[in-house]
């Protein structure tokens, strides 16, 4: 078996977006380094695990350093929480500085610079798994596109803002033209690339559309890891409910 | 404001007097939300109360802030996102009226949203706080539960928080899934020293939201989501409070009473008028005030039709129904010919794709009144 050093990532998303995180992940790893003595082949999935000033993040930073586990901390800052901006959120040099009132090691780096972004994460997963020490990075960004789909940011934002960081720092179109400098990419290559992909999605969609959803049953497990007694019971009198009253219910969910 | 005052922190500038006892029952002058009004105004005090304007939830809600925000200049109003208008957009308009010292977001934190609202509520502020979504409370029930609800207790009256109004969106809206269909109202109606209100229409609204601002005592204040943009009503432009503790009916019936509150009344409302096709007659109660709530009311109901049925979202067990249940079970036993019915949704997470099934719908609640009657 491969012998991997065992290092988890806690990735958070949108500087200080509205979900609440629960370093669950982070206890969840601990947990399980004190399980598996032997740390092969386990790599710890990034979850996307959203927000900031939520106690949560102070209480994980404060764990982490006290019991030294080694967890990166990826903080996504990209300067809005719906409509609510940086400067609204925290005082101080951004998320960066608070890692040090916690003694974790933090890095900033440029959110829109891949390879930047690439190379600390890597030099970061090191020197955690190596020192066995959380450590703490800020990458900072900026949220081009809406919040949501019921989001409109025109509302609380100029608009020459959205269109100078679209158009001037779009860290795709950066790794697309160093890339084409290295000779590794063109716009062929680029047109292909995006045709195919764009099959592929549709096809994956018209595969996807006609078929039907999860059995009716799904609803009712994996509330706990059995199904108790009194869900098998409301299991029971919602079939008889939807059998006496049929149309009240979506035809593209069998039962 | 500006100038000097403007240099000092914002904690300095909003605790503009510090009283150890606060007085809410104060009798005050109201300024009319007069930018609203769309009909000329009557000379006469009950003609003024009838000039409505037709408004939906939201825009309910946001008179009711308008009206406190004008009438008391020790109103604040905060929360996530309230600056531009709220993601449900309850706040349009007075960041810009009020200024950002009255109404101001806050970091992402509720607990600290709740933190703060108590201490500016304990100094003699009215602090209408906003929880985006019902569903991220939970970060601040220890600030409810452990110092908002027990503030005036163990401080043998001496402090109160009664200024703390929280407002929270709750309930399903179709797509919400887990974290966005919550109805929560449960866990707070268990905690002695809150009161949760939850309104069922945009003039109730407005009256609910108005007296719960002005009650001397922490409010939650649960607004339906589903409701926002979708409930239509003739809305009074005036100032006025509907009260608390106060259950309504409805309508009069005299086979069942059925009890609800919030967005669930308007599928009981349809289940009663399909009911009373096939002859049974309904009597149906918006609860209004969970705690402390309306039982004579109910008790009363229920001795004239022997029959009771309580629907509600959440989820059926340890949801409100099951406290109405036991305690109409034992102030009306001898009476009750059937025993007390829950339509409510299932013990599961709120789910998305399968919401529908979850759902306490009407023709649930109908089969249930008919299994009632029939028992």
């Amino acid at each position: 078996m491969d012998q991997k050093p065992l290092c988890s990532a806690t990735y958070f998303g949108d500087g200080a977006t509205s979900e609440v995180c629960p370093t669950l992940f982070f206890y969840l790893v601990y947990s399980l380094e004190l399980l598996f003595t032997d740390l092969s082949s386990w790599r710890a999935e990034v979850d996307e695990a959203p927000v900031f000033w939520q106690g949560d993040f102070h209480g994980a930073m404060n764990f982490a350093a006290v019991l030294e586990a080694p967890v990166l901390f990826i903080c996504r800052n990209n300067g809005y929480a719906i409509s609510t901006p940086a400067h609204e959120q925290f005082k101080g040099d951004g998320v960066v500085c608070k890692g040090q009132a916690y003694g974790v090691r933090s890095f900033r780096v440029d959110g829109n610079d891949a390879l930047a972004v690439y190379a600390t994460v890597k030099a970061a997963r090191k020197m955690a798994v190596e020192e066995s020490r959380p450590i703490l990075i800020e990458a900072l960004t900026y949220r081009v596109g809406h919040h949501s789909t019921s989001d409109d940011s025109g509302k609380y934002r100029k608009g020459d803002e959205m269109h100078h960081w679209k158009t001037m720092r779009d860290p795709v179109v950066r790794l697309r033209r160093w890339l084409e400098g290295e000779g590794w990419w063109d716009s062929d290559a680029d047109q292909q690339l995006r045709a195919e992909t764009r099959n592929e999605v549709i096809a994956a969609m018209q595969r996807a559309g006609p078929r039907m959803k999860q059995p009716l049953a799904n609803l009712f497990t994996d509330v706990y890891d059995t199904i108790p007694s009194h869900l098998r019971q409301q299991e029971k009198e919602l079939r008889s409910t939807v059998a006496r009253h049929r149309q009240d219910y979506p035809f593209d969910v069998p039962l | 404001m500006g100038g000097r005052r403007a240099s000092l922190p914002l904690v300095s500038r909003l605790c503009t007097s510090v009283k150890p006892r606060n007085n809410w029952v104060q009798k005050r002058s109201f300024i009319t939300a007069k930018d609203l009004v769309v009909e000329e105004q009557p000379s006469g005090e009950e003609e003024k109360r009838a000039v409505t304007n037709k408004l939906n939830l939201f825009s309910a809600v946001n008179q009711a802030l308008l009206t406190v925000l004008e009438s008391d200049p020790k109103s604040y109003v905060f929360g996530e996102d309230v600056g531009f208008g709220g993601v449900f957009r309850c706040t349009t308009g007075l960041r810009d009226r009020f200024g950002k010292h009255r109404v101001f977001n806050t970091p992402l934190c509720e607990q600290a949203i709740l933190g703060f609202g108590i201490g500016l509520a304990s100094m003699g502020n009215r602090a209408i706080a906003e929880i985006q979504f019902a569903d991220y409370i939970f970060p601040a029930l220890d600030q409810i539960v452990n110092e908002a609800a027990k503030y005036r207790y163990r401080s043998g009256n001496l402090f109160n928080c009664g200024g703390l109004t929280v407002r929270a969106p709750y309930g399903a809206v179709g797509h919400g899934g887990h974290y966005h269909s919550q109805s929560p109202e449960a866990f707070f109606c268990h905690v002695p020293g809150i009161k949760v209100v939850i309104p069922r229409s945009p003039a109730q609204a407005k009256g609910l939201l108005l007296a719960s601002i002005r009650d001397p005592n922490p409010v939650v204040f649960f607004e339906p989501k589903m409701l926002y943009r979708m409930a239509v009503e003739e809305v009074p432009v005036d100032d006025y409070t509907l009260p608390l503790s106060s259950a309504e009916v409805m309508r009069k019936g005299s086979d069942i009473t059925l009890v609800g509150w919030g967005a669930q009344l308007t599928l009981m409302e349809q289940a009663c008028d399909e009911a009373s096709k096939e002859g049974i007659s309904c009597e149906l109660i918006d609860l209004r005030t969970l705690i402390p709530w309306d039982k004579e009311l109910v008790e009363a109901s229920v001795n004239k039709t022997g029959r009771l049925l309580v629907s509600h979202e959440a989820p059926l067990t340890g949801g409100f129904g099951a406290e109405i249940a036991a305690s109409i079970t034992e102030s009306c036993f001898l009476r009750l010919e059937a025993p007390v019915s829950r339509v409510c949704g299932l013990d599961t997470p709120f789910p998305l794709v399968f919401e529908p099934f979850y759902m306490p719908t009407k023709n649930k609640i109908l089969d249930a009144i008919k299994a009632s009657v029939k028992f």
